[in-house]
């Protein structure tokens, strides 16, 4: 492997992405309506709702399967409070997600399909890289930025939400070995899989428009694993979150296998 | 193959077919160490696809290239170490800068630390782009452009330098840059593939030539050998009176070796009562023919100018051997 080329493909993949409008944006607006918007609009209701002693029948249901210890550790709190704490560390670790794979799955759409759309394709296909290493450079240049806003965002929430606990039941929640093996074993793996399944999106079609909507689904299991929690089907278990990320690895390296397989210059350019 | 030890390409009926289009066809040719070699081919003539197939980025359906005694279709990764690809199209990210364009490709080429900035300075100082080299490509001219793009292309110091169609779409100065650095280039003991469609271009700057017609070879050799077909294969303009245009017609096919004439629109003739007649076959040599079958026969000229073959011109004067 050359590194130093493999290097400065991937630099140069994250550095342009970044200032791209259509790839900045998403980048940006996704964490902040996520990690700021939802929690703090949440956290001012069940605030308020706390403070005006009602419990809200909503938030009852949604905290009936509390994960065990729970109920001990927050002993004394009403139900808006501990509705709030629950929605914070578990109901939106699923949501948190999304930031890893949305974002490699754009800066994905850009450097491969955008690279097509771009007409910048063929001058790379001419550099002395083998397939291996430009395919590698390519995933390299998306993971890291996903990997990123992941562990940024995790930034952020904790801030947000610590702020927002602490404003609803004077409780500080975050990190927690949950969040942290979200944002450093989940994470990183949920991003290579956004990116993975871009790239295979990117071989068939030829606009950085069409690679992102098609990346984007796959953020829709996600949303399973919501809903799953919310309608009290499982919680978020240490060991749950540790297997989650596990079988994301497991599928990352199936993902990039098959991409690997269909990864060739020689077909790239005969389909220009 | 390969036994002459400065042979850098060799390929042996290379073949490519896209679905129904054979886009090169039972290709075979040498090229040498440090020559100029001019690949010459309409549109679709199958030029870009041979610049690719020897540099490993397209397979071939058949057949077999070398490129330094290595196979690109196995080893494109060593062959592309030493080449340079001018494509057609720049190919440049416009969000990049002149200077940061260079120095990703000096990396992704492992140009050494030491001397890459030296080199992107010279380069950008080359090809008169020093003061726009925090610029973004973005807002470059189409001259700017291939001119970044041809630096890039030697960013690594190739061996051999693949040019495809490095001239069109430039202007007159633009083009004289580009034939002094394939001359310069040429002097330094390059090796250099120039695709064009432009006869001219090719005489002028080319060891040998190669023409190209639907994936096919024509011909191929040094000027001198496609010489006799090139003369033939120059056309002559001849200015007569409109009122003498069907006779002059006449007069012209008869004459010997003209292998067709024909009457060509040209307004400013036009105004001037006159029309031009395009003699094909002939060259500046059949000039004092032309002139004296015309005298002979009391048709007046106004005007008489050999022009410049026409890559039309040679494959005419090639498929009639
Ligand atoms: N990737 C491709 N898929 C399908 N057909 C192709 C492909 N590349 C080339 N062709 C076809 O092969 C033929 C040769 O094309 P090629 O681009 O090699 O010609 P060229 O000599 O470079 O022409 P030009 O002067 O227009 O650049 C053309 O008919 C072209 O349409
Ligand atoms: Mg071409």
């Amino acid at each position: 492997m050359n590194w130093e080329s493999v290097w400065a493909i991937a630099r140069k993949d994250v550095s342009v992405a970044l200032r791209t409008r259509a790839v900045v944006l998403p980048l940006v607006i996704v964490p902040l309506i996520l990690m700021v918007g939802i929690p703090v609009l949440v956290g001012l209701i069940s605030g308020m709702a706390a403070r005006m002693d009602v419990a809200s029948v909503n938030l009852d249901e949604l905290t009936r399967p509390l994960p065990s210890g729970f109920g001990a550790e927050y002993a004394g709190l009403s139900d808006p409070q501990v509705g709030y704490i629950y929605f914070v560390v578990y109901l939106f670790a699923p949501m948190y997600l999304i930031l890893p794979l949305m974002a490699s799955a754009v800066v994905a759409a850009d450097s491969f399909a955008g690279e097509k759309e771009r007409k910048t394709l063929e001058s790379l296909a001419y550099t002395p890289t083998t397939d291996r290493e430009l395919l590698f450079a390519k995933i390299l240049g998306a993971w890291i930025p996903g990997a990123m806003v992941g562990f940024g965002g995790f930034i952020v929430y904790s801030i947000v939400a610590n702020v927002m606990t602490y404003y609803v039941a004077e409780r500080i929640v975050l990190p927690n070995a949950l969040w942290l093996l979200l944002a450093f074993w989940v994470g990183p793996a949920a991003a290579a899989f956004g990116l993975g399944v871009t790239v295979i999106a990117s071989s068939r079609v030829n606009t950085f428009q069409e690679a992102y909507q098609i990346g984007s689904l796959v953020v829709l299991p996600l949303v399973l694993l919501v809903i799953g929690q919310a309608a009290g089907a499982f919680i978020l278990s240490i060991w749950l979150v540790v297997l989650l990320g596990l079988a994301l690895w497991v599928l990352d390296v199936v993902v990039f296998v098959l991409a690997a397989a269909s990864f060739r210059r020689t077909t790239l350019m005969a389909r220009l | 193959m390969g036994a002459a030890s400065n042979t850098v390409i060799t390929t042996e009926r290379l073949t490519r077919v896209f679905g129904g289009t054979t886009a090169v066809n039972d290709l075979s040719l040498t090229i040498e160490a440090g020559e100029v070699f001019g690949f010459l081919g309409h549109n679709g003539a199958g030029k870009t696809t041979t610049v690719r197939m020897l540099n490993g980025v397209i397979a071939p359906t058949a057949g077999a290239a070398r490129v330094f005694g290595l196979n690109p279709a196995t080893d494109g990764h060593r062959v592309r170490a030493r080449t340079g690809v001018l494509t057609e199209t720049p190919a440049l990210d416009s969000r990049l800068t002149a200077f940061d364009t260079l120095r990703y490709f000096a990396e992704i080429y492992n140009v050494p630390k030491q001397v890459r900035k030296r080199r992107i300075d010279e380069l950008l100082d080359f090809f008169a782009l020093s003061n726009r080299a925090d610029s973004k490509v973005g807002g470059f001219s189409k001259g700017m452009r291939q001119r970044l793009a041809l630096a890039r292309t030697l960013i690594h110091d190739p061996d051999i330098i693949f040019l495809d169609e490095p001239t069109s779409g430039l202007d007159p100065v633009a083009i004289r840059d580009v034939h002094q650095m394939i001359e310069h280039l040429s002097h330094r003991g390059r090796t250099v593939f120039l695709c064009t469609h432009n006869l001219a271009e090719a005489e002028r700057l080319c060891d040998r030539i190669a023409v190209l017609a639907h994936g096919k070879l024509l011909a191929i050799g040094d000027i001198q050998l496609l010489g006799s077909h090139l003369n033939r294969s120059h056309t002559i303009s001849v200015e007569v009176d409109v009122n003498d245009l069907p006779r002059a017609l006449h007069l012209f096919a008869q004459t010997p070796p003209v292998a067709r004439a024909e009457a060509t629109t040209d307004r400013a003739s036009a105004r001037n009562g006159g029309v031009l007649i395009t003699l094909h076959g002939v060259g500046r040599r059949d000039v004092p023919k032309v002139m004296e079958a015309a005298m002979h026969n009391g048709l007046n000229l106004y005007r008489i100018q050999p022009e410049e073959p026409s890559l039309e011109d040679v494959y005419f004067a090639l498929q009639e051997l």
